[in-house]
């Protein structure tokens, strides 16, 4: 593997000498312009980072890298442990890609309907995969894990991607601080509106924050799914009993758009046919960003594409 | 007709008075579907499309095949058979 160097997501101590130059594949993604988007009105311009250049595949590389290099520098991950955590794929493909880098043996605990493709990525790295009744949902899986946690904390170091801090602050350093160099040398200026989703409520919070620091006046969207089928990683928020992230930072939302998985996979298909190839999320992110382009208020709107379209493949949704 | 457990998934118990299994009867897959769907119209809304198939992105197995892989809402269905509705990704819903 190549050396590493400083990310900004952090590289961790070398103590597997040659082996965390994986990180430094981490971050700095491209940034495209939907410019072929014929609903965008003059004057505005819609920009998304394309996170799939990652290595592993999607932006979950960024919060999953910064919050492992940061628990080893503490001391917090060591040796005699397994690095566990919930996952409904993307994190826990990077996970089990870094576990694997690292040398750290890791514990994943994924809904059995988690799509084929993440499943034989994660095992393919050597992670330990843990699947939960997928009649149960997500957050069944999330309280499997933090039970698991409890109940052998000598055996398990839990990471936990919704409460630990390194996650929201890998995108304010790191996607956030990207999108307003990226857009600012494209476009001249940041951001006036920023659309995402909650999974963790990392990617809304870190770069929300950042953004919101370089424009006082962003606009802020929360893409919503529907509660069935839902998308793959996005959680609605909206009943009583659903899990709330802790790193969540909710005041930062301006606006929630409901998006269903018919209209975020329409969406996929439409710029599969622009050349780019991206996965469900993404696809409800640019169906709300083009609501918030439409709308004429804000000049420039950026949005993120959080992972591509191959490993959605077993699901049925390219036919 | 058979007797056959139709198991909820968390997200739609909501729409099915809260329980986690219904039992229903039928000959196939659309005909118990469609029967919890006279007691619970909202719930079979989210299920299947006017057309009676699956919405996208839902799967409905019988024990553990997908229907889509055997004849679909055409499927025969045997007494005690447990049919379950699942999501075809693993969101973030609770």
């Amino acid at each position: 593997m190549p050396a590493s160097r400083p990310g900004k997501e952090g590289v961790p101590p070398s103590t597997k000498a040659g082996r965390t130059g994986i990180f430094a594949g981490i971050g700095d993604t491209p940034l495209v312009e939907l410019d072929f988007l014929e609903e965008i009105p003059d004057g505005v311009r819609l920009f998304a980072k394309l996170e799939s250049t990652n290595p592993g595949g999607s932006i979950k590389d960024r919060p999953v890298a910064r919050m492992l290099s940061a628990a080893l520098r503490d001391g917090r991950l060591d040796g005699d442990r397994r690095l566990l955590d919930s996952s409904s794929g993307n994190a826990g493909i990077a996970y089990a890609m870094l576990g694997a880098a690292l040398d750290i043996p890791v514990t994943l605990v994924v809904p059995g309907n988690a799509s084929l493709e993440r499943l034989q990525r994660i095992r393919a790295h050597g992670a330990e995969l843990i699947l939960t009744d997928p009649i149960e949902g997500y957050d069944h899986a999330l309280r499997e894990t933090q039970r698991l946690a409890a109940e052998k904390p000598e055996r398990y170091w839990h990471c936990d991607q919704y409460s630990n801090e390194e996650n929201w602050r890998a995108h304010y350093d790191g996607t956030g601080a990207e999108l307003l160099a990226q857009v600012g040398e494209a476009a001249g200026s940041a951001p006036d509106a920023f659309v995402a989703g909650v999974g963790t409520g990392g990617t809304i919070t870190g770069a929300g924050h950042r953004l919101r620091e370089a424009n006082p006046e962003l606009h802020i969207t929360c893409v919503i799914p529907d509660v069935f089928p839902g998308i793959e990683g996005l959680k609605p928020l909206g009943a009583p009993d659903d899990i709330v992230p802790a790193i969540l930072h909710e005041e930062l939302i301006d606006e929630r758009i409901d998006v269903r998985m018919e209209q975020a996979t329409a969406m996929c298909r439409r710029l599969s046919q622009a050349g780019l190839f991206v996965g469900p999320s993404s696809g409800a992110y640019v169906h709300a960003a083009l609501q918030v382009a439409a709308t004429g208020r804000y000049p420039i709107v950026a949005t993120i594409l959080s992972d591509g379209g191959e490993r959605y493949a077993s699901t049925g949704m390219w036919g | 007709m058979s007797s056959v457990i139709v198991r909820i998934p968390t997200p739609l118990r909501s729409f099915a008075g809260g329980q986690s299994e219904i039992t229903a009867e039928g000959a196939d897959v659309g005909a118990v579907l469609g029967a919890i769907g006279a007691d619970h119209p909202e719930l079979l809304a989210r299920i299947m499309k006017d057309d009676g198939q699956p919405r996208e992105f839902v799967n409905i197995y019988l024990g553990s095949d997908n229907v889509r892989t055997l004849n679909g809402m055409d499927t025969p269905v045997s007494e005690g058979d447990v049919l379950s509705v699942l999501p075809a990704v693993a969101g973030g819903a609770a």
